[in-house]
């Protein structure tokens, strides 16, 4: 806790979401507030950054800095953020489209390059912002208007993918818990490198079926690991409710140094004189 | 001076241009780029380029030189000397490398058959067996064998030769050395009965500092000079110098290089660089500027200062990586939906790479919009001796917020369109930046009256802005105007001179700035002009399309556009010049 | 699992106040949350029912809080008043909540509202062993009670709506 006390509603803004009423993801918002009060952030000191989607216009409610960017890119502009003003707390939010499926190299390579930030990917299995296509976590049964019948197609795992690219804190949590998100956001934040922090977070409008995720959620039969292999068994066996810190590694995040250099620029310039 | 200042009677030559050729690592490249080194220690200004067959080691290569007593921007019409270390697959260059009856050949007579460019031209060919004279130095290499021939033709002694090989060997032990030494000797020794014709003037005397670097290399120091601290990098030919230069040199000066995972990733990370405050670029080829649109739409709307370079090859597609040409200009200018005013700004020389990236880096910063600048292979790939070009120092910089009013108007409409940008760790300044249409409060709304609000604020921002005279080049006078731009600049300047030689008058007007247009400016320029020439290294005619498109251009015009890979050389600018009296 | 949810120990008199007091703070944010997402989606007789509704519980924290006296409550409440399944008791569901929510719906969630806090307040009655404790929640058990009732009488005002009561004709808005 920092000397100077905050409160959830110190980091909410005045803009009114556009999210459909029952949404998971005003709960989501609320638990980034409680995370923030509890490590007693300064809002100035945060920047929230994000790409297209339902879940990706979250950093204008909140009252911190903030990046609505282009489809599936928010990881690479974070990237750029942070490693030039590392005293930034920099969270990222994503959706399963966003996150997933457009934007599912630069998981990869954000996972790899462990960076000192969070990427919160809110996952509703479903593209709301375009009217209910399916995305990479839809399950393959699932019809949709674009999918007549279903995809056919096995779903992806965020949570194991994560693992085996390098991600250094890995979580599930549920929208409908926002203390206990806020409680695993806080220290996900706190971990240093790349913490990625899932967050079941249920469309009413297109999956009206997620209700039910409430009562299928429970918490994860298993303790925190810094063990990839202990992991990765645990995961083989998730039924995609569990919910908790999976794992939480310890590798040295990526930062190199930057900041106020005494170098002359004629220095440079050496090698070119003749 | 060496040897050929005994040849009282041969007239002195402004400049003198020279071929090496050889394949399978004959090291022609080296051979070349060390002459230029030993010449430009000696004074002489000069121009290094380099063409290549399509293999990664082991392909066909020709080191291409042209050396003078004043500044060279373009390659010959035709070389003066063409040393064939061999001639495998030589005839792919044919186009490129050009030989005339005045031209002396010097080829190893195991090096295969001589190429049509050499049999059809009438040039002078001398055999040396550069082969079977490096067999007989323990570790001999033929190219050093051309090494010393090339030296003692254009007047080197074997000292001067030696020196940038000596310093490049270093790391490679005596034995080496001693071998690179012995074969400059030999070849050295093998020219001594060979009659050249051709001797080059000797340079100016000159205090002037003088450098020797690439495009690639002087526009990453144009971006440090601008204060660009972070750069992004995904490798493409012909940027990835640029890239390679920026990793060590930006964290000596407190900055960082971080390879993304794509080009998507990279102009993305610059993007976040930027927002955070810290100036960032990236640099590119075609395919990767297609990649990176989208988020130049962002950075437009957002309005994030950014940098993007373009070193242009063939295209469409993977094109031809290697060889230049200036078919970007569609994409640079016109590639992003909606509408999004940035700055499109084209270096036109080696030198002026570092000249032209400052620039855009600081008017990318003052106006905080993206800056796309069009390099190309040529100049970008391409080393030159050349004076160090002079310390620029601009006014602008990016205009931040500080003491921050509530409620804080990111994108808040003033007298010059630039609104104060609050960076992140201010207190009271949080906004979110948003691609989406936005509010002055860069708060989203579909509203027509904020759109055109923030459509008018970002277009105005850029017209209304003074970019003094540095937008072009314009020189000389006369009823003929040569417009061109980018590495076309050199070329069509020496073919303006050339054309006063022969008593015609004409100017040059070469764009530095391609978008915001600058119609009062190029009218000033082309006062009074009767026929206008375009030149352009395009299939489509896409500059002539574009001058059209924006400005009234006052007298006919003539388009001699051509795609790459062949360069567009000053005597083909001066024959259109000439044709059209 | 997360080390601070569980339902709050209750020590003493101001402990109880203290996290009465902010199970009625919570149930009015959670109204005025509701009241804004039907505002923005175009349901004004609901904002009109989730103002009031927050209106009437902000009017039970502020008696807590005099009953309290010189006593932070609030302060106080931040440091203890964590609730089970994250979710103050009065706290209306927001994952129930939809854009043509009708009052009825609205009093549902009222209701549960007003019987988790009588449940709770409950419990502390049936566990307590300082009486003080004991008095004040029997008297917050009271004070539930009548919510309960009182939502009660409300629906027999508001019946509850047909099957079809989230039709709506026109398909969803893509929007991105």
């Amino acid at each position: 806790m920092s000397s100077v006390a905050y409160k959830q509603a110190d980091y909410k803004s005045d803009v009114k979401p556009i999210w459909c009423p029952g949404c998971g993801d005003y709960h989501v918002l609320m638990s980034f507030g409680r995370a923030f009060a509890q490590l007693g952030l300064p809002p100035e000191q945060i920047a929230v950054i994000s790409g297209i989607g339902c879940s990706s216009r979250i950093p204008a409610y909140t009252n911190c800095y903030g990046f609505h960017g282009v489809h599936g890119r928010s990881l690479a502009l974070a990237a750029g953020l942070k490693v030039t003003r590392p005293d930034l707390t920099v969270v990222v939010a994503s959706g399963d489209g966003d996150g997933y499926s457009i934007g599912g190299n630069h998981f990869l390579h954000a996972c790899r390059r462990n960076i000192d930030m969070t990427y919160v990917v809110m996952d509703n299995h479903i593209y709301g912002m375009t009217k209910g296509q399916p995305s990479p976590t839809t399950e393959p049964e699932f019809d949709t208007a674009l999918s007549p019948g279903g995809t056919g197609v096995a779903p992806f795992h965020p949570l194991v993918v994560a693992l085996a690219s390098g991600a250094n804190f890995i979580a599930r949590c549920f929208s409908g818990e926002p203390n206990q998100t806020a409680d695993v956001l806080a220290q996900a934040i706190k971990h240093p490198g790349f913490s990625f922090v899932e967050i079941l977070s249920p469309c009413v409008t297109f999956r009206p079926d997620e209700k039910a995720w409430k009562d299928m959620v429970h918490p994860a039969p298993v303790t925190e690991t810094s063990d990839q292999g202990k992991a990765a068994r645990r995961l083989m066996t998730d039924d995609g409710f569990n919910i908790g810190i999976l794992y939480r590694g310890n590798r040295t995040p990526f930062q190199p140094a930057v900041g106020a250099s005494d170098v002359d620029l004629s220095e440079l310039e050496k090698e070119f004189e003749l | 001076m060496g040897s050929n200042q005994g040849i009282i009677a041969m007239a002195a030559s402004p400049s003198i241009s020279i071929a090496i050729i050889g394949s399978g690592g004959a090291g022609a490249l080296t051979t070349v780029d060390s002459l230029l080194e030993t010449a430009a220690a000696a004074g002489w200004q000069g121009l290094f380029t380099r063409t290549m067959g399509p293999q990664i080691r082991g392909g066909e290569a020709a080191g291409l030189l042209r050396l003078a007593v004043h500044p060279v921007e373009c390659l010959p019409d035709r070389f003066d000397l063409m040393i064939g270390i061999d001639w495998l697959n030589a005839h792919r260059f044919g186009a490129e490398i050009k030989a005339g009856i005045q031209t002396l050949v010097v080829s190893d007579p195991r090096g295969g058959d001589l190429p049509p460019m050499v049999t059809q031209s009438g040039a002078r060919v001398v055999e040396i067996p550069m082969k079977e004279m490096a067999k007989a130095i323990p570790d001999g290499r033929p190219n050093m064998i051309a090494l010393g021939i090339a030296a003692r033709l254009l007047g080197f002694t074997v000292e001067q030769a030696f020196a940038p090989i000596e310093k490049r060997l270093a790391d490679k032990g005596s034995a080496a050395i001693e071998a690179s030494l012995a074969g400059i000797k030999v070849g050295f020794g093998a020219a001594a009965g060979i009659d050249f014709g051709m001797q080059l003037a000797a340079p100016t005397p000159s205090t002037a500092r003088r450098w020797l670097l690439s495009g690639n290399e002087a526009t990453a120091l144009g971006a440090i000079r601008g204060g660009i601290r972070f750069a992004a990098a995904y490798p493409i030919t012909p940027a990835t110098e640029i890239l390679e230069w920026l990793a060590p040199n930006i964290a000596k000066v407190g900055g960082t290089l971080l390879q993304a995972e794509d080009e998507l990733a990279a102009i993305n990370m610059i993007i976040g660089s930027s927002y955070g405050g810290t100036p960032a670029l990236t640099a590119t080829s075609g395919p990767g500027l297609s990649l990176m649109i989208e988020a130049l739409g962002l950075a437009t709307s957002a309005e994030i200062p950014i940098v993007v370079v373009d070193v242009m090859r063939g295209g469409p597609s993977t094109g031809i990586p290697t060889k230049s040409e200036q078919a970007d200009l569609n994409i640079a200018v016109y590639g992003m939906h909606g509408d999004a005013p940035h700055l499109v700004l084209a270096p036109q020389s080696v030198g002026d790479c570092v000249f032209t990236t400052q620039w855009a880096t600081n008017l990318a910063e003052t106006l905080q919009a993206p800056a796309i600048v069009l390099s190309d292979q040529f100049m970008g790939q391409s080393r030159a001796a050349i004076e160090r070009p002079a310390d620029v120092a601009f006014i602008g910089a990016r205009a931040v917020a500080t003491d921050i009013a509530a409620p804080y108007k990111r994108h808040a409409m003033t007298a010059n369109g630039v609104s104060p940008m609050a960076i992140p760790g201010t207190r009271g300044g949080q906004y979110t930046a948003d691609g989406l249409t936005h509010s002055e409060r860069a708060t989203p709304t579909s509203g027509a009256a904020d759109h055109l609000a923030q459509l008018d604020k970002r277009r105005s921002k850029l017209d209304h802005f003074n970019f003094g005279d540095h937008w072009a080049s314009v020189e000389g006078s006369g009823d003929l105007a040569v417009i061109t731009w980018g590495s076309l600049t050199g070329a069509a300047r020496e073919a303006v001179g050339r054309a006063a030689a022969d008593g015609i008058k004409a100017r040059m007007v070469a764009p530095r700035l391609l978008t915001p247009i600058q119609p009062e400016r190029l009218a000033a320029a082309l006062a009074g002009v009767k026929r206008i020439l375009l030149v352009e290294q395009t299939h489509g005619g896409q500059f002539n399309k574009f001058l059209r498109a924006h400005y009234d251009l006052p007298a006919p015009v003539r388009v001699f556009n051509r795609p790459g890979p062949l360069p567009i050389t000053a005597g083909e600018i001066h024959n259109a010049i000439a044709e059209w009296r | 699992m997360s080390k601070t949810a569980g339902t709050p120990k209750v020590a003493n008199l101001n402990d109880l106040l203290a996290i009465a007091y902010q199970i009625e703070i919570d149930a009015v944010d959670r109204y005025k949350l509701l009241a804004d997402q039907m505002e923005t989606h175009n349901n004004p007789e609901l904002v009109k029912v989730f103002r009031d509704l927050a209106r009437a519980e902000g009017i039970h924290g502020e008696e807590i809080r005099r009953m309290a006296g010189d006593f932070d409550v609030a302060a106080r409440a931040s440091e203890i008043a964590k609730f089970e399944k994250s979710e103050s008791p009065e706290e209306a569901d927001l994952g129930s909540a939809h854009y043509m929510m009708t009052p009825w719906h609205a009093l549902q969630l009222s209701l549960a509202g007003e019987e988790r806090a009588l449940a709770y307040f409950t419990s502390i009655v049936e566990t307590t062993k300082d009486p003080r404790v004991k008095k004040l929640a029997a008297e917050l058990v009271e004070e539930e009670a009548e919510h309960v009732s009182l939502v009660h009488r409300l629906l027999r005002r508001y019946p509850k709506p047909s099957e079809n009561w989230a039709d709506d004709l026109d398909p969803p808005v893509s929007q991105e």
